[in-house]
């Protein structure tokens, strides 16, 4: 029952083999029995999914169901949830209960979605391994020693230890295809405004954009139908059509033409991933895709851009925490400043600090234009490479990550080294543009990622594409053996 | 050494929407403590600002008002400080690109001249809340409801020269703004507050010296009286060939004197950086123009018409033009009347009398624009003479009237004020005085001639109390005629 996809577990409720409710118990119970192992959840909300799948299967018993109606799920702890703890992965907000739901998080719960809870995250998605959070690492279910990828990395870790069939995500540098790409799943990060932000907790704000992460790109185009569209109450939503994402799924690729950017092989990547990649190139010219070599060559300014922008804006958008209105309050203040030293002081952990003191330091008098405009500016240039790239080709692909899952504690020593990780992803965010990670090959044992990089607003040629990859190869269905870990 | 001051303003001005710049909560004043602020306006985690283009409108308003070039693409900033009534850390506002840039407005000055001070530029930002530092037991409360207020901050070139020219500013755009319908002008709420910097410079000096600032006045005689006393402070300093140090000072009208805000020991760095959570406002030609059309006569219009078309002096024309709501009502009655003069002097007469003795203004006074016209067409016609149409508008001042020009009739039927004109109805009555009081009219033919214009008075007093209004004019020329005979 757990090993489900979210279109098996449609069909099956649709079929009547099991309620949503039976589904919804199953899932609560083997969290119980196993999270432990990984730490994917905050919060459990137990009897909110129970009322949840009970309303649903309510609704399909008169005849009122649709795909979505009692399907289980979880969502990322950035996500705010009404009633239902939201933490962002933070001491600070340890205490934090939003009064008011992340149009995402409405979205679904109009679908008929269930909720199993929220998932674990790098504080305020900072981060590309999941061990900044206040909640404690979470382990990659195919080696607990491995980290799972962040920010989102617990939405990985639950989908891969099969908690649930999809959860949502966010992405501000990588953080949905980076921790997809780990654990061998499928993940999608929209196009920038394609997805509301509202309710979705700001780290960057003008990066930061909500997806889903899934076993194949099926159920992502099911996530997507639920998630996209305008909403008035986000300024940088986009007010455009949503097609539906899975109608396009089975399209012929024939002719695809894929761009593969020069920059993006290059010879400090291991032979190993290099080769799992190439592999999966292969598959699509088998489909009848067409291979173009590309260069973005502005591919090198991308890490220390965002590393300007992410945090300039971060150090803004985390000013709220201040211990006055909600969240984390240090003990006896002596007086306003003392409230405000302490309560930030004690209530972010050691990666929030640092951006923020970065992002304040790019944007002080007398440095604003040598960092954050220059890297404005950097911006542009890396959006004009692929605007020009989408001239010639279909579709960029390439490799997710430069490595597979690393060991946790292998990289915090070091946070550039760290920050590297997301060389292939972060431009993707500082372009705005849509982009995918799907499961193409193994290294030692480990799943290795194949980031499809789509035109604006072209999410239903990315599934498409990713799709037809998994109907070919079954890179998608293999899971970490959990047996061995858990015992069931 | 000879000085020479120099003052630019920095006014706020909240602007009349009904809900807030970001956020869909109302704007009114006076509501319980954080009744008035949402989730957008607490700061919580995750919510986001939508822009409400009312407030674009009348910004645009007030620049087109202004003359002023219209900002096509404006751009709203992060301006970064904690303040605990601050909810998001940061204020939302415009630095490089506001909606306003360069304009001018005309002030004038005692001397009947005008000048003109340029504005640099004026842009939309949200106000903050307020702190309430009294009833919480050593602890500060806060109240939300005025966080996210839109506000208009209008900065003025540094080109004015005295405390009576800044007044004459921020007295002639509260004017502009109040007529432009885009801020209530209430002072006493913190409708409209005042931000001065002044500095002194020898006199022929290019160079400015160095200025203070002197935050949050917020009525017109202050930004006089605070300016007087910081330009004071300052020479006293200078005279004694000490230096003025760059700060933040607050007026204290009880002492009359500025002073120092709490230092800070470091210059405010505000890190500011284009809100990421919001677009860039880009409007058109097109739009610029519908605005336009719908901007009413404004103050320099209609005191410039007042005087060429109505013959109105300067002076009344500028004190009636002023307030949009008083020039309306003048207006009003004037038209009715036919005599803009009459109508001016009753205005700026009995009217603005009224007002600063109810302490009401324009709008809650009970007698309406057409009634004072109806009084004042009755006046013209003799059927009320001063004292008869004084009598008839403290009555309807009382309440003794629904607010038709009918009622204003019926108050002089009522009254007994109409007045009578007809000389032979006035000379029976001149003669049943005249045999009433022998002993004065022996007195009267004993004053010498010069002095008989004065002993002529009880006659008319006693002439008016028999007959209620009589027309004083033709009273006087019969008495004078009878007595004359007599004599």
């Amino acid at each position: 029952m757990h090993n489900k996809t979210i279109a098996d577990i449609s069909r099956d409720l649709a079929a009547g083999e099991y309620s949503s409710v039976e589904i919804t118990e199953h899932l609560l119970t083997r969290i119980k029995q196993t999270d432990h192992h990984y730490n994917s959840f905050i919060t459990v909300s137990e009897e909110q999914a129970l009322a949840q799948a009970k309303a649903a299967d309510a609704r399909r018993a008169a005849g009122d169901a649709d795909a979505w109606t009692g399907v289980p799920m979880a969502h990322k702890d950035i996500f705010c949830t009404n009633g239902v703890l939201t933490t962002c992965g933070s001491k600070m907000l340890s205490n934090f209960v939003a009064p008011y739901n992340a149009t995402i998080v409405e979205n679904f719960n109009n679908a008929g979605a269930v909720s199993l809870g929220k998932l674990n995250m790098d504080e305020f998605a900072m981060g590309s391994s999941n061990e900044s959070s206040f909640y404690g690492a979470v382990k990659n279910p195919w080696d607990t020693d491995r980290v799972p990828g962040g920010s989102s990395g617990g939405s990985a870790a639950a989908v891969a230890a099969q908690l649930v069939p999809g959860a949502t995500a966010s992405d501000t540098g990588g953080s949905i295809r980076q921790p997809a790409a780990f654990c061998g799943l499928t993940g999608l990060k929209p196009t920038y405004g394609r997805v509301s932000r509202w309710g979705m907790i700001a780290y960057a704000s003008s990066l930061d954009q909500a997806g889903s992460i899934t076993r194949t790109a099926e159920d992502s185009a099911m996530m997507l139908n639920v998630m996209a569209g305008f909403d008035a109450k986000d300024s940088t939503c986009m007010e455009r059509d949503v097609p539906d994402y899975t109608a396009t799924l089975n399209d012929s690729i024939e002719g695809l033409t894929i761009g593969l950017p020069k920059e993006y092989f290059r010879s400090d990547l291991s032979a190993d991933m290099q080769q799992q990649v190439r592999n999966a190139i292969s598959e699509y010219e088998k489909m009848g895709a067409r291979v173009k070599e590309i260069s973005l060559p502005n591919t090198h300014l991308a890490i220390p851009a965002y590393y300007i922008i992410a945090p300039a804006e971060c150090s803004a958008n985390l000013s709220r925490m201040d211990g006055v209105r909600f969240g984390y309050r240090c003990e006896n203040p002596q007086d306003i400043n003392d409230l405000y030293k302490r309560s930030r002081g004690e209530g972010f952990g050691i990666e929030v600090k640092r951006r923020i003191m970065v992002g304040a330091y790019a944007l002080s008098a007398g440095f604003y234009d040598a960092y954050y405009k220059k890297a404005q500016q950097v911006r542009r240039l890396i959006k004009n490479d692929f605007v020009n790239a989408f001239k010639e080709v279909d579709i960029i692909m390439g490799p997710t990550t430069p490595t597979p899952a690393f060991k946790r504690g292998e990289k915090t020593a070091d946070p550039v080294d760290m920050y590297l990780e997301d060389i292939f992803t972060i431009a993707l965010n500082l372009a705005g543009l849509p982009g995918m990670s799907i499961s193409c090959g193994q290294v030692n044992n480990l799943p290795v990622g194949l980031q499809l990089i789509g035109n604006y607003f072209d999410e239903g040629r990315l599934l498409n594409a990713a799709h037809q990859f998994q109907q070919h190869t079954d890179w998608h269905l293999k899971t970490p053996d959990l047996k061995n870990l858990t015992g069931i | 050494m000879k000085w020479e001051v120099v003052i630019g303003l920095e006014i706020h001005a909240q602007l009349a929407t009904k809900s807030k710049i970001f956020s869909g909560s109302s704007t009114a004043y006076g509501a319980e403590a954080n009744t008035q602020a949402n989730a957008v306006d607490l700061g919580l985690p995750g919510v986001l600002p939508v822009f409400n283009e009312e407030a674009l409108r009348m910004a645009v308003k007030f620049g087109l008002a202004i003359d002023a070039e219209i900002g096509l693409k404006s751009v709203f900033d992060r301006k970064n400080y904690f303040y605990p009534d601050s909810p998001k850390g940061y204020q939302t506002t415009q630095l490089h690109h506001p909606i306003v840039g360069m304009g001018h407005i005309d002030i004038e000055l005692e001397d009947g001249s005008s000048k003109r001070i340029n504005v640099t530029r004026a842009h939309l930002e949200e106000d903050a809340g307020k702190s309430v530092h009294e009833g919480f037991h050593g602890m500060s409360g806060i109240d939300l409801n005025r966080a996210g207020t839109p506000l208009i901050e209008i900065v003025s070139e540094p080109e004015m020269r005295t405390a009576k020219e800044a007044a004459a500013y921020f007295r002639k755009m509260h004017s502009i703004v109040t007529y432009l319908g885009i801020c209530d002008g209430d002072l006493s709420q913190g409708s409209m507050r005042c931000d001065c910097n002044v500095s002194l410079r020898p006199k022929g000096q290019e160079a400015f010296g160095t200025r203070t600032e002197i935050k949050n006045v917020n009525s017109f005689r202050n930004v006089e009286r605070a300016i007087d006393a910081e330009i004071e402070r300052q020479m006293d300093i200078l005279e004694d060939g000490g230096k003025i140090v760059q700060e933040t000072r607050l007026y204290d009208a009880d002492k009359n004197e500025t002073r120092a805000m709490r230092s800070k020991e470091v210059a405010n760095d505000y890190r500011y950086f284009p809100c990421p959570d919001l677009l860039p406002v880009i409007i058109d030609d097109h739009y610029v123009e519908a605005v336009r059309a719908t901007l009413p006569e404004l103050p320099d219009a209609k005191r410039a018409r007042f005087v060429h078309t109505h013959s109105l002096s300067p002076v009344d024309a500028a004190i009636l033009a002023a307030n949009r709501e008083l020039a309306h009502y003048f207006e009003t009655a004037a038209q009715i009347a036919n005599d803009y003069k009459l109508a001016a002097n009753w205005v700026q007469g009995d009217v603005s009398a009224t007002l600063n003795r109810l302490e009401i203004s324009i709008s809650e006074l009970a007698v309406s624009a057409e009634q004072l016209g109806r009084i004042l067409q009755l006046i013209k016609d003799n059927t009320l003479n001063n004292g008869g149409a004084k009598e008839v508008f403290n009555a309807l001042v009382e309440g003794k009237g629904d607010g038709s020009a009918e009622s204003v009739d019926k108050l002089v039927d009522s009254l007994g004020l109409k007045q009578v004109s007809d000389s032979g109805a006035i000379e029976a009555i001149v003669a049943e005085v005249l045999a009433a009081n022998p002993k004065l009219v022996e007195g009267y033919l004993a004053t010498p001639e010069d002095k008989r214009a004065k002993a002529i008075g009880p006659f008319i007093g006693l002439v008016r109390k028999a007959a209620k209004g009589v027309n004083p004019q033709v009273v006087m020329d019969v008495l004078q005629k009878k007595l004359n005979e007599l004599g």
